[in-house]
């Protein structure tokens, strides 16, 4: 009795301790553990050391007493306007920034535009450092008069600093110093490629910069000034002028992967700068899908450093081929090599492969306005060993987004050293700009900074681009502009039958008639009455290219662009508008037309006759977006634009190729009530000016022309015809909305 | 089984060896324990009784209890803030390990009361109402830790918002006593007003080694890009009003100017443009004739006439934010709240969160010697811009600006997306607000490719039953030049796919089958939120398509002549 007393004691005893302790334990911390775990709803194991924050809950004094900014020291601090002058004197060389360095009432006058310096007899030029100037003479930005500048450009080869490379430009200082505008380097833009020498390749230039600024490549974060230097991709002495090869990807494929994950082949430093990384990397390869290539072979004594691996790692490396392994890798891997930028970051981007940098403290080209997250995996040179199992980690859909990404960046901003230099000339007038300067996603998404132009609008929803993504519709309804080049003589003449077919769309907002014709303005009361107000705009000059001069009055984002012979009735011209509301940035349209590579004669050609495909829509008849117009005037060189002029012809075709560079997709034809060419008037001006056997060939050379300028041949065939549904179908024509189009 | 066998026969031979002594002490020990145990209780199940209680600190501390800890004269102070530092060469990055979740650890530093040697407290205000604030939302996060060997990130729990109330040498020695402080390493200082009188610094004055400093009021000359976070400056006013968000359109007025200290030459120039435009600009100062008592934070005055601040700011399309002494202003806050686009003239100013946030979008950046022109600048923009940025300027503050937590948790989020770049927050993200992020539609496939024909296309045909239309179907198919491969999916369960070809009954036309699809339909939009699916009037067909023209010129000669 007595022993199952105390064993019940005992057991008792035990008991409550286990409770006291799996509830409270020990009085102390850790009942405040146990109710701050409940508080966040729970959560781990409770096995915990050092104590938790605890919440405070005292009455406490606001951080900032409020009254602070109405003490009379506090509003009587130094003028701003002092400030703003102490700056400018104290933040210099390599605290330099665009508000201390950068004078910007040279911007003021004339915008933004650039001067390069005559280029001077006994100068030897590299072959790069001819197309950057090249690129900069051929911009819009051009410049030939230095009063005019806001930023200036030396003609001295700055792009190879390297004092063992045969490119090397001596005695620059004393070059640079006697340049009588040089001005400290003030509104200076100094390009450079390589920096430095073995064996530690620094930063340095060689000669003073004094305030200019640096588009480098290989540019370190703690060497970077922000907002002011730009860093620049490097790129091969081969890399194409202007146009440059397209992105290697051809088709999605879904599962993204490939036959590796990850590649790099490479070179071996075995020692000095940038060694350690390349010479880690055998650890994570595997022969498998992560294949890391390194060779030792380079250079004229590699014999003497070489390690153990050498002969191993030299073996392995022959045995693939890189451009095999380029196509074929999901990632590509870009250790940084002596400079932090390799040639690597480029090819990859090209080849679709996403880029896993490895090269910390690169300040990646064009970061101040590209989201490399999107196109790149940035990892970090200390963890390599998690390398393989982060990019594993990545989920497929995000891989797809990534390749996409390289695409469009690399066709945006890389391709060519035209487009290199465009986009460090735009990042700098961005920042002149300030206020009207592109958003993040105008840069980092189709078709890129380039082709969008903030002056237009700084409104995303006006331009051609944005909708889907910013959940919006263009404006319901189309501005009509019509070109007249013939005088009013009759009221039965085309242009008039037009204007009231036109007037009765029920989307249409106004019509803008463009007077274009020698005689002057009809009266008023000639105008038929409509609906919509009609407005009659003389044109600039009488030119071409006044028809898509983007006129204040045209307040929709769509424009119906007409020729005054276009027949075109109604339900057509309703019809064509729906299908643009789908396709609101290519060119919707009537008379198609097509290109193609004459091999005899080594030449684009183009032909106007009933084909399969086609790849332009002439602007006789055809809704485009009004933002084109902007681009067509503002981005287009004026040697063009004047072609265009003299010869009054090409016009439609330019704006074709514009069109069709910027979207890399084809126009759209849609189904046409009777055959456009046939229809036309005999004795319009515009009807002889076809019949002119001149005016074909003129059609051919501005083809050629124009594919010169742009680089490339950017217009893309299409075999598809948009129709109203039922088109032709045998249901009674009764359920067809536009029958009109079926009738003949 | 047989050892407990052998210690139970062991047993009674114990029992009579214990005395009274042990039995004695068995229950006292008892009954201590199950007194222990009802007051355990009590505390766990009596739960007003612990929030309100005064003697129980250990769950709601008071400041007054933390630990005091006395500083040496001679106890070390950090070296200034490393200019170069960025999170290759001044962040550990092993600390943060790989883990799938890409999340950093926070750990937050107990608190403790540092003194000098004569018992000064280094700060006149301890531990502020808004540092309390973020600390408890970051304990509240999924980014803390009570573990500080598992932490990546350290938030000290010394208050270094505002710089005017500290003693900077003092608080300098008390960072580098943090037990884990390793020259600052992995750590993050908050700091919104930086710098003190007359010259005003853009970063904090404490010496603070290698710490990360996520400050307000950062210039292009302090700020570490990658590295620091520019935060904004905390407006109390975010708790204290509420402002309901008002719909983007056009306001009574188109500038607004509300600060009250601003410098005597950009008030000249303020008052010039008033002139000229009249009645579209308000320029607000404070009020010098009211009353005693009456909250001159919330009032603003024109000429004696009385507005409440900040309602007023609802009144204005455009609001201008300048310098003052600092660059980082509290009224940037109230203007995004009231959904008031700011016209920002700081030169050289970071913006808050710029790292991650389109500014553009949500505001106007004018250069300050550009302030003449202002009217003329924000004339140009079109008004559905104008419409854009009031929404994207109230998005902003709802979700970056308007309490400590919200402030607190976006930098722990920029600092976790550079860690984890892979996993980072995107662009959208960030950026786009709810409404926006409804609406908006992303192709995953948004390059414009144009694949080419040579890989072909996969056709893929479900069949359940009738196997004769599947075999005509197989049959055209199979004639198209690019078919690479074609998949038949047989989706009857009862039957094995035929051999060969059979007859089996065509197709006859059944009336629940349309009903059943319309009930799809409609389940399906349910399940989506909305109708996907867009009407379109249009339809593809080759170029030539039914037109007059001879049948073999036509790439397409069999579609349309059934």
């Amino acid at each position: 009795m007595q022993a199952k007393k105390r064993y019940l004691i005992s057991l008792l005893t035990g008991a409550s301790l286990v409770l006291l302790l799996y509830f409270g334990g020990v009085p102390g911390p850790a009942p405040a553990t146990s109710r701050h775990e409940r508080a966040r709803g729970g959560g781990g194991g409770g096995r915990r050391s050092g104590q938790p924050w605890p919440h405070a809950s005292e009455p406490f004094q606001p951080f900032s007493p409020g009254d602070e900014t109405d003490t009379e020291e506090y509003n009587a601090h130094v003028s701003p306007r002092q400030k703003r002058e102490v700056h400018a004197s104290v933040y210099r060389g390599k605290r330099c920034r665009m508000d201390s360095c950068f004078d910007f009432s040279l911007c003021r006058r004339n915008g933004f535009k650039v001067y390069v310096y005559p280029q001077q007899k006994g100068e030897k030029i590299s072959e790069s450092y001819q197309s950057i100037l090249a690129a900069i003479e051929g911009s819009r930005f051009y410049t030939s008069d230095p009063s005019q500048a806001c930023l200036f450009v030396l003609s001295l080869d700055t792009l190879d600093r390297d004092q063992l490379s045969p490119h090397y430009v001596h005695n620059l200082k004393s070059k640079v110093q006697s340049l009588p505008l040089w001005n400290d380097g003030r509104n200076h833009l100094v390009f450079n490629l390589y920096s430095g020498t073995w064996p530690d390749y620094t930063e340095d230039l060689g000669f003073d910069i004094g305030q200019a600024m640096l588009a480098k490549a290989s540019v370190s974060t703690e060497n970077f000034r922000p907002g002011f230097d730009v860093s620049i991709p490097l790129f091969p002495k081969e890399h194409p002028r202007s146009g440059g090869e397209r992105g290697h990807l051809r088709a999605n494929s879904i599962p993204p992967f490939r036959k590796y994950m990850l590649v790099f082949k490479g070179k071996r430093y075995l020692t000095g700068i940038g060694s350690d990384t390349r010479n880690a990397l055998y650890h994570v390869h595997n022969a498998e899908d992560v294949v890391l290539l390194t060779t030792c072979k380079h250079g004229k004594d590699w014999q003497k450093h070489k390690d153990a691996r050498c002969d191993k790692d030299n073996a392995e490396y022959d045995k693939y081929d890189y451009r095999e392994m380029l196509h074929n890798s999901t990632f590509c891997l870009v250790p940084r090599g002596r400079r932090l930028g390799s040639f690597r970051f480029l090819e990859a981007l090209q080849a679709a492969c996403v880029p896993v940098m490895l090269s910390n403290g690169w300040e990646l080209p064009f970061s101040e306005v590209i989201d490399w997250n999107t196109g790149a995996v940035i990892g970090d040179e200390r963890l390599l060993l998690q390398i393989p199992s982060t990019v594993r980690s990545i989920h497929q859909d995000k891989i797809l987004a990534l390749r996409q990404q390289t695409q469009f960046l690399w066709e945006a901003y890389f391709s060519s050293v035209e487009k290199i230099v465009l986009t460090t000339l735009e990042i700098i007038q961005d920042r002149v700009l300030q206020h009207t300067a592109r958003s993040s996603l105008m840069w980092n998404s189709h078709p890129g900074g380039l082709f969008t132009l903030p002056q237009y609008s700084s409104y995303l929803g006006d331009f051609p681009f944005y909708y889907a993504g910013l959940g919006i519709k263009p404006y319901p309804k189309f501005t009509a502009v019509i070109h007249a080049v013939t005088p009013l003589v009759s009221q039965s003449q085309p242009i008039l039958k037009l204007l009231v077919a036109v007037a009765k769309s029920q989307y249409c907002a106004q019509i803008i008639v463009l007077w274009n014709c020698d005689k002057p303005l009809p009266a008023k009361h000639r105008w038929p009455a409509t609906s919509v107000p009609v407005i009659v705009i003389e044109g600039e000059n009488k030119v071409m290219s006044s028809r898509f001069q983007p006129y204040e009055s045209i307040i929709t984002d769509a424009v119906l662009s007409l020729d005054e012979d276009t027949v075109l009735s109604t339900t057509e011209v309703d019809f064509a508008f729906t299908v643009w509301q789908s396709f609101p940035e290519r060119i919707v349209g009537y008379p198609a037309r097509s290109h193609f590579w004459d091999s005899n004669k080594e030449r684009w050609g183009y032909t106007s006759k009933w084909t399969n495909d086609y790849s332009m829509v002439l602007t006789g008849a055809a809704i485009y977006h009004r933002y084109y117009h902007y681009l067509y005037t503002h981005f287009l060189p004026s040697s063009l634009k004047n072609m265009v002029d003299q010869l009054a012809n090409c016009e439609d075709i330019l704006m074709n190729f514009l069109v069709s560079a910027v979207t890399k997709l084809p126009p759209i034809k849609v189904t046409q009530k009777k055959q456009y060419k046939e229809t036309m008037m005999g004795q319009s001006s515009r009807a002889s000016r076809w019949a002119d056997p001149d005016h074909f060939a003129q059609r051919q050379t501005c083809m050629n022309k124009f594919a010169s300028w742009f680089g490339g041949m950017p217009l893309v065939h299409s075999q598809m015809r948009l129709d109203p549904v039922l088109f032709k179908d045998q249901v009674s024509i009764l359920r067809k909305k536009y029958r009109e189009i079926e009738r003949l | 089984m047989c050892a407990s066998v052998k210690y139970s026969s062991r047993g009674p031979a114990l029992i009579p060896r214990m005395k009274t002594k042990h039995r004695i002490y068995y229950i006292t020990l008892f009954s201590v324990v199950l007194l222990g145990l009802i007051a355990t209780g009590m505390f766990q199940f009596w739960p007003h009784s612990i929030e309100s209680s005064p003697e129980w600190t250990l769950d709601r501390r008071s400041v007054h209890d933390a630990p005091l800890v006395k500083l040496p004269v001679s106890s070390p102070i950090p070296e200034r803030g490393d200019l170069s530092c960025r999170m290759h060469t001044c962040f550990d990055v092993y600390r943060c390990g790989y883990n799938p979740k890409n999340r950093i650890k926070v750990y937050i530093y107990p608190l403790q009361r540092f003194v000098d040697e004569v018992g000064v407290p280094i700060s006149s205000t301890g531990l502020s109402r808004e540092y309390n604030d973020l600390l408890s939302a970051i304990s509240d996060s999924d980014f803390y830790t009570d573990d500080v060997t598992r932490a990546c990130l350290f938030v000290p729990s010394i208050d270094v918002l505002n710089q005017n109330s500290l003693r900077i040498r003092e608080t300098a020695q008390a960072l580098a006593m943090l037990p884990r402080w390793d020259k600052g390493m992995n750590h993050l200082l908050f700091n919104m007003l930086p710098g003190g009188p007359p010259d005003y610094n853009t970063a904090l004055d404490v010496p603070r080694d290698r710490a990360l400093l996520a400050g307000g009021g950062f210039s292009t000359w302090t700020y570490r890009q990658g590295y620091d976070v520019s935060i904004p400056v905390y407006s109390p006013l975010s708790a204290e009003v509420d402002l309901p968000e008002k719909q983007p359109g056009p306001r009574r007025y188109f500038i607004l100017s509300s600060q009250t200290a601003i410098h005597r030459e950009y008030r000249t120039e303020l008052e010039r443009l008033k002139e000229e435009n009249g009645e579209a600009l308000l320029l607000l100062d404070k009020c010098s004739n009211l009353s005693q008592g009456m909250a001159s934070a919330r009032k603003r005055c024109y000429k004696g006439q009385v507005y409440d601040y900040p309602q007023i700011l609802q009144e204005s399309s455009f609001c201008v934010v300048l310098r003052g002494a600092r660059l980082g202003q509290a009224t940037l806050s109230d203007v995004l709240q009231a959904g008031c686009v700011p016209v920002i003239m700081a030169d050289s100013y970071i913006l808050p969160f710029s790292e991650v946030l389109d500014w553009k979008r949500a505001s106007v950046v004018i250069p300050e010697e550009k302030l003449p022109e202002m009217y003329t600048i924000l004339k140009s923009i079109p008004h559905r811009q104008v419409e854009e940025m009031q929404r994207q300027a109230r998005w902003f503050w709802e979700a970056y600006f308007r309490s400590m937590k919200a402030i607190g948790l976006t930098t722990l989020q920029i600092i976790n997306d550079r860690i984890y770049p892979y996993a980072a927050r995107t662009y959208e993200e960030w950026n786009n607000p709810p409404v926006v992020k409804w609406s908006s539609v992303s192709n995953p496939l948004f390059l414009p490719l144009i694949p080419p024909r040579s890989p072909g296309f996969t056709a893929v045909v479900l069949t359940y039953d009738r196997v004769e239309s599947l075999f005509r179907v197989i049959t055209e198919i199979s004639k198209v030049p690019s078919l690479a491969k074609l998949l038949v999916v047989w989706n009857n369960q009862n039957k094995s796919p035929p051999e060969e070809c059979t007859a089996i009954d065509g197709l006859s036309l059944d009336q629940t089958h349309m009903v059943e699809r319309s009930e799809c339909i409609n389940k399906f939009a349910s399940v989506f939120g909305t109708m996907p699916l867009k009407v379109v009037e249009h339809r593809a067909d080759p170029v030539l398509y039914k037109d007059d023209f001879p049948e073999k010129l036509k790439s397409f000669p069999n579609i349309g002549s059934l």
